[in-house]
């Protein structure tokens, strides 16, 4: 029962080797209502009309509104699709754009009103304290910035939205001339995910061999829920834990400047990862039958060659698969990127200076920005491109991994 | 033969030593924060409001509303993730192409970074069924087209719908096809089957679903951001159209956004300590739970 551990990641990778299977579910209902009209029918010719499936409502409608309620998914999945688009539609369309501009330009008093309005919208009295608190970001600039914001892209609208200044290597979204510049915050995302990645892959996987090769029974036992466990913190509580213990803890280490940097966040975030490298691991791991280790042990290679050089190669596509969902994780991981990076947009190499993540960009910018305008629709367009890339990345894991996988085992089980 | 025993005990040990860090790694952010927090943890804490600009007082309107936040969750994603897990397990050919879809999509959903969900309740609750609802019935007043409790839980019920969903499949899947098998022999029809002999047989499973999806619900934050968790309010919220405080909101305003992080170090202690406490014995229990679900299979 060992392969069904561990359910949230890979879920229902093995759900389709259903032990009893819906067919035989599916031909007892069958008999049992032929019995039945069977019965009803007793000493009349059996004709084939009698044979349907006498109609019952509830049943019909049970069947009907369980089927609807399992679309759920799939609706979610679309609808997130959509309106996750629509919102960054204004950048593409400039027109609509214009048109609000010189709308605007036209009437200077009436955008001050709209503007109002929309402050209006959010509760004053929440709101306030948060901007207070933004100020001692690096966005401190960003109060009197949103002030003339308004009126500065009125003016300088048309560049604003061009693709070359997305692809520029600034990202000030509030200032005099804004610039989205969504390069540097690629490149940080990037940077974090390979240190936090460089950390978890080793000691994931190493660990999941561990408790699949070596680990005797009572062990294994106590590290496997453990690490469920581990998968169980809530996000925020590592990011405190990495902005008040591990940030100080690394600067006495290492002596660098910058209290919050990309090194901290990277290896805060691979916690984060950690469990689920381990978890798929550990499943492709043990999916690996024992004929390969017996062979390779009778062989007289010894246990580690045997984990290394058989079980470890036998179940790559498996650990390719954990590395592909674990890099999904630490890329749209939020609350440690907000937490423990520093968040400012620097582009270099060196992990102790600070980053500013693609999603850490939309958690502490959207709460600040004004609904509709170009800043709004950039933060929707990094959502887009958050969720396309996990998607994708879900997408290979899934269907070039696991029917991998499959097959290189399908032979040697039969 | 010697050195080949001793490369194979050092390899073994060198993996072993990885699995303990993890251990290790767990144990340390406790023992950290229990020790920080633990000078500061009384009932007061835990009953009273924050005073003075949040820099004393207690946690209660955060705790009030995240228990309020997960209880509407669960109403939703609760019922919906085992009906999911229902059509999955009793109704859908496991080889058709829509039971793959569906599970596809599941497996899916659980990938979404936790941002998007909040981007999604913002776009889709907030600015299209809030709005379109102010417009149409409220005249273009302003009540549910704004970040409110009900939008952030129905974003977070998106969210903890895969957990649920998984759990209950899997629990239903132990329950024996015997069972399916007498009780459709006895007459019952399908639906009568899965109502009597297979929810009562899963009942554990559907309990651990809500467990984890409550667990994971109370921790996540970034969902509910911009879709209706608030800095500081004065009031409890009364009404679904209010906004609601957060204990992981709290933690991270607090030790992250707020002017004066040192002086209220202790109450983020504290206050991680409560969500870590929280989220820490709901999954401790889940796993107890599964555990007996999976034994129960074995037999």
């Amino acid at each position: 029962m060992e392969e069904t551990e561990n359910q949230n990641i890979k879920d229902s990778a093995n759900s389709t080797d259903n032990e009893y299977g819906t067919h035989s579910f599916k031909d007892f209902q069958f008999k049992n209502d032929d019995e039945e009209i069977d019965e009803n029918n007793k000493g009349t010719t059996f004709d084939l009309i009698s044979l349907k499936k006498k109609f019952r409502l509830s049943e019909f409608l049970a069947e009907k509104i369980i089927t609807s309620v399992a679309f759920l998914s799939i609706a979610i999945i679309i609808l997130i699709f959509i309106f996750v688009f629509r919102e960054t539609m204004p950048i593409f369309f400039n027109k609509a754009d214009k048109k609000t501009n010189v709308e605007n330009v036209n009437k200077p008093e009436e955008i001050k009103q709209e503007r109002y309005v929309l402050e209006d919208t959010e509760k004053s009295e929440e709101v306030k304290p948060e901007r207070y608190g933004e100020a001692t970001d690096n966005y401190s600039f960003l109060e009197k910035g949103r002030e003339t914001s308004l009126k500065s892209e009125t003016a300088g609208h048309e560049g604003t939205i061009s693709i070359s200044n997305l692809l520029g290597m600034e990202w000030q979204p509030v200032s005099n001339n804004p610039r989205y510049g969504l390069l540097p915050l690629f490149l940080g995302t990037l940077k974090l995910t390979i240190i936090a990645i460089l950390f978890a892959a080793p000691i994931a996987i190493l660990a999941a061999l561990f408790t699949s090769s070596f680990a005797p029974n009572w062990l294994r036992e106590i590290i496997k829920p453990s690490i469920e466990l581990l998968a169980g913190f809530p996000s925020v509580v590592i990011g405190f834990f990495a902005l008040m213990v591990m940030a100080s803890f690394f600067q006495d280490l290492f002596g660098y400047s910058t209290r919050l940097n990309a090194f901290v966040g990277g290896v805060a975030m691979s916690l984060a990862a950690i469990p689920i490298i381990y978890t798929v691991t550990e499943d492709a791991l043990t999916a690996v039958p024992n004929t390969y280790k017996e062979a390779s042990l009778a062989l007289g290679a010894s246990r580690w060659q045997t984990a290394f050089f058989v079980t470890l190669p036998a179940a790559t596509p498996g650990v390719f698969a954990a590395i592909l969902l674990g890099i999904g994780r630490v890329f749209g991981e939020t609350m440690i990127a907000l937490m423990a990076t520093g968040n400012a947009a620097i582009v270099s190499a060196n992990p102790f200076d600070s980053v500013r993540a693609l999603s850490a960009t939309i958690g502490a910018e959207m709460a600040e920005v004004v609904f509709g305008d170009t800043h709004y629709s950039v933060l929707f367009l990094i959502g887009s491109l958050l969720f396309l890339f996990t998607f994708f990345l879900n997408i290979i894991a899934e269907f070039y991994v696991r029917g991998k996988l499959v097959k290189r085992f399908q032979g040697a089980e039969s | 033969m010697d050195k080949r025993k001793l490369i194979d005990t050092t390899v073994i040990s060198i993996t072993g030593l990885m699995a303990l860090s993890i251990i290790v790694i767990i144990l340390i952010i406790m023992i950290v924060i229990i020790i920080g927090g633990k000078n500061y943890l009384t009932w007061e804490f835990l009953t009273s409001s924050p005073q003075e600009g949040m820099t004393k007082g207690g946690i209660f309107p955060a705790l009030y509303g995240t228990v309020l936040l997960v209880i509407i969750m669960s109403i939703a994603a609760v019922p919906f993730g085992t009906i999911t897990a229902i059509y999955l397990s009793e109704y859908a050919n496991p080889k058709s192409k829509i039971a793959k879809t569906i599970r596809f999509a599941v497996r899916t959903l659980s990938g979404v970074p936790a941002i998007i969900f909040g981007l999604f309740g913002l776009g889709f609750f907030i600015k299209f069924i809030g709005a379109g609802l102010d417009n149409s019935l409220y005249g273009g007043e302003l009540k549910w087209g704004q970040p409110n409790i009900l939008w952030a839980s129905l974003t977070m019920s998106l969210l903890t719908l895969p957990v649920v969903i998984v759990s209950v499949e899997e629990a239903i899947r132990t329950v024996p096809i015997d069972m399916r098998e007498a009780s459709l022999a006895l007459g019952a029809t399908k639906w009568q089957t899965i109502r009597k002999v297979v929810i009562p047989g899963s009942l554990t499973g559907i309990m651990t679903g809500t467990i984890l999806a409550v667990s994971r619900g109370a921790g996540e934050i970034a969902p509910i951001l911009f879709t209706g968790a608030a800095y500081y309010l004065a009031h409890l919220p009364t009404s679904l159209s209010d906004q609601f405080m957060n204990l992981g909101y709290h933690i991270y305003i607090m030790s992250s956004q707020s002017a004066n992080v040192d002086e209220t170090l202790p109450i983020q202690f504290a206050t991680t300590l409560i969500l870590l406490v929280l989220t820490f014995s709901l999954n401790l229990l889940a796993i107890l739970l599964r555990s007996r679900i999976r034994n129960k299979s074995v037999k």
